[in-house]
């Protein structure tokens, strides 16, 4: 035994912590400071906010599928919770009922938070009880629950129309009036930095390793003492609160919150959010909510099938790339360190190439199946090339870009099971 | 009279028809070094399982330092002070070693469920995963992910997790089961400095290793303690040698 050895040197020394820690949260900072100066477009600053709050929302969905490894479909009802919690408190500050008026708007995401959190409190006690099918299955009822009851009880909900507000109330914080749109990107930043900081945080505390012990092997931690029940809870009561502060950074945004907030259709699309970022990893659903929202908002305007390429985009990953577009990147970055470096990239360019070949199929594919099914004699024409469903050269364009695609793929495969 | 640590009484546990655990009862004392022994089958993990609260008896009682425990769940009976290893090795592939261990280490420290402070700062914790990662020889491996460590290491791990939260009555189910030679003799001399003034019960196949650890022997036999004595009268029991031990297995020496 060694007993001279000191037990510091068993953590990541200082330099390593700086660089795995401290600079990303600094490169974040700056990327954050830095785009007001670029002076964007105000349609860059909206998708740009829906982005904020889909960050913070998917991280929050990430702490209970990817760190607590339960599956819910009904992530939105925190989210919707909190945010509907905080248009009425925007209401209230308006109002000045109470200490309310001493509240700034600005500290909205904060009631978010407890809203989202109390309701993780409530559903999360009977819910939690049972991991695997039996919480997702709850999840799912739920949210179906919640969504019924919210066109019931119409004081909180406000029906179909539900419930807005005004942000240009209170008092102003930090300067910011929350008018302009420049300025809510100040508040949006704010709590995006925040939300993504406290959620880091939260896996460097016992209770966040405990949570990824529970989902590894939910036996074994109970014989060292923990009750895997007690840790589901507590960290579904967290994740709550992460998605009600979302839900309040989106009250801020958009001044209003509807019912269908809290549907099936958020809930699914916060799973495809943490899921295409890839839930192994922290940084995961951060590029997912970047992707998909950029997606929602960009690519509905040039198609309307724009749900079917989602849809692909989803069932692509969980198919092919199961640890999701961080995986990809991480993935890249670690093979050209790797020792078979030539062999490694010639096999990634081939799977990419044979990549962007399928989605070329499933462009032409779904572009000329939509105008054909609407039936007002829309024609595809990219490039001023003229596919006609009814022409042999669509189809044949079609099959020979997928095709060539599936060959690529099944090659860079083959090279892939060759070298390992 | 010493304090009993744990006992058991009119122990019973069938699986439907299938009578596995055929009352039991036993008695162990504080600081003893407990050995079962008995052919593949005979119960004694199911015996483990009961005791841990992985399975609840069917009739019968489990009672530990005085306090009635069968029935009660495995994270309660761990807080009163009894922790178990598993015949397969049962740990956290996904961790490194250091995490493995520290997670038993933060439960006994009272900070499992913090989510307030950082898992890093805490000096106590990294000084007492350091100590139970040096007495298990797992050191050098800390930073490894659990799931790559050689297999031997990985039952060090088992026994590390187990004593990291501080228990003072420790089951072992066979630890060395699949080790080499010297792999358990490092393993014997480990489970002797890491349950130093704790209660052991420890079920092993190797009679070596029992005869060398062992204060008090029972010999379990279709879920029957036919024998509960010490190492020398066990080898001199009739009933023993015709029922379990062959006599080429029991070693000529006795330390
Ligand atoms: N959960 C269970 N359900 C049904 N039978 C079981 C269960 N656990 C153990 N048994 C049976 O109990 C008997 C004793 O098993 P075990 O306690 O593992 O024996 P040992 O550890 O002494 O080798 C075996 O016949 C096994 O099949
Ligand atoms: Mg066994």
């Amino acid at each position: 035994m060694t007993d001279t050895t000191d037990f510091q040197n068993l953590a990541p020394s200082a330099g390593q912590k700086f660089r795995q820690r401290t600079l990303p949260f600094l490169i974040l900072a700056a990327i954050l400071l830095a785009i007001p100066m670029t002076g964007p477009s105000r349609t860059f600053y909206t998708v740009a906010h829906q982005m904020g709050i889909n960050v913070v929302f998917a991280l929050s969905y990430n702490m209970i599928l990817g760190k607590a490894g339960l599956l819910s479909f009904g992530h939105a009802v925190y989210f919707g919770l909190g945010g509907y919690l905080a248009v009425h408190a925007m209401g209230w500050i308006e109002e000045e009922i109470g200490l309310w008026g001493s509240i700034p708007m600005f500290f909205l995401p904060i009631i978010g938070f407890f809203g989202g959190a109390l309701a993780g409190a409530t559903i999360g006690w009977p819910s939690t009880r049972r991991a695997g099918t039996t919480f997702a299955m709850i999840s799912l009822g739920v949210a179906e629950l919640i969504f019924a009851a919210a066109f019931m009880f119409d004081s909180f909900f406000g029906g179909e129309q539900g419930i807005s507000g005004d942000r240009m109330n209170g008092i102003e914080l930090f300067g910011l009036s929350l008018g302009p749109i420049a300025e809510v990107y100040w508040f949006i930043a704010f709590w995006m930095f925040v939300g993504i900081l406290g959620m880091w945080a939260f896996t460097r505390t016992p209770l966040g390793r405990l949570s990824e012990a529970t989902r590894d092997n939910a036996q074994r931690v109970q014989f060292i003492g923990y009750n895997p029940q007690r840790v589901r809870y507590m960290v579904f009561i967290i994740a709550g609160g992460f998605a009600g502060l979302a839900g309040g950074m989106a009250a801020v945004n958009y001044e209003i919150f509807t019912p269908d907030a809290l549907s099936l259709l958020p809930s699914g699309f916060v799973l495809i959010m943490a899921y295409v970022g890839g839930i192994t990893y922290f940084v995961g659903p951060i590029f997912g909510a970047i992707l998909l929202t950029y997606m929602q908002s960009m690519l509905s305007d040039f198609t309307e099938a724009w749900l079917l390429y989602l849809g692909a985009l989803f069932i692509g990953i969980v198919m092919f790339a199961p640890r999701g577009l961080a995986g990809i990147i991480f993935g890249f970055f670690d093979g050209l360190r790797g020792a078979e470096r030539g062999a490694f990239l010639k096999g990634w360019i081939t799977s990419l190439v044979g990549g962007l070949f399928m989605l070329i199929g499933l462009i032409i594919l779904v572009e000329v199946s939509v105008r054909w099914s609407n039936g007002y004699g829309e024609i595809y024409e990219p490039f001023g090339l003229h596919l006609d469903h009814a022409s042999p050269l669509t189809w044949l364009l079609f099959l020979a870009t997928t095709g060539a695609g599936i060959g690529l793929t099944a090659l860079a495969n083959r090279h892939k099971e060759g070298t390992t | 009279m010493t304090a009993i640590a744990l006992s058991l009484k009119d122990l019973n546990k069938s699986f439907g028809p299938a009578k596995i655990i055929d009352n039991v009862t036993l008695d162990i004392e504080k600081g003893e070094r407990h050995a079962i022994i008995g052919p593949n089958g005979a119960g004694k993990s199911t015996l483990f399982n009961l005791i841990s609260g992985l399975y609840t008896p069917t009739s019968g009682s489990v009672t530990l330092h005085g306090e009635e425990i069968s029935g009660m769940a495995p994270h309660l009976i761990n807080h009163r002070g009894l922790s178990r290893s598993f015949q397969v090795s049962n740990i956290f592939t996904n961790m490194t070693v250091r995490e493995n261990v520290r997670c038993g280490v933060l439960n006994a420290l009272g900070q499992g469920y913090a989510f307030w402070r950082n898992i890093g700062s805490n000096k106590e914790v990294q000084t007492r995963t350091f100590e139970i990662l040096d007495r298990c020889g797992l050191v050098d491996k800390a930073a490894l992910p659990a799931s790559l460590l050689p297999y031997a290491d990985q039952r060090a791990l088992e026994i590390a997790i187990t004593i990291a939260g501080g228990a003072d009555v420790i089951l072992l189910d066979e630890p060395t089961a699949g080790m080499s030679h010297s792999e358990t003799e490092r393993a014997v001399q480990l489970i002797r400095t890491a349950t130093e003034g704790k209660t052991l019960i420890i079920v092993e196949h190797d009679m070596g290793v029992i005869f060398d650890l062992a204060d008090r022997i029972s010999v379990l036999v279709y879920g029957d303690i036919i024998a509960s004595d010490t190492p020398q009268n066990i080898r001199g029991n009739a009933k023993v040698r015709e029922a379990y031990l062959g006599d080429e297995d029991l070693p000529e020496e006795i330390a």
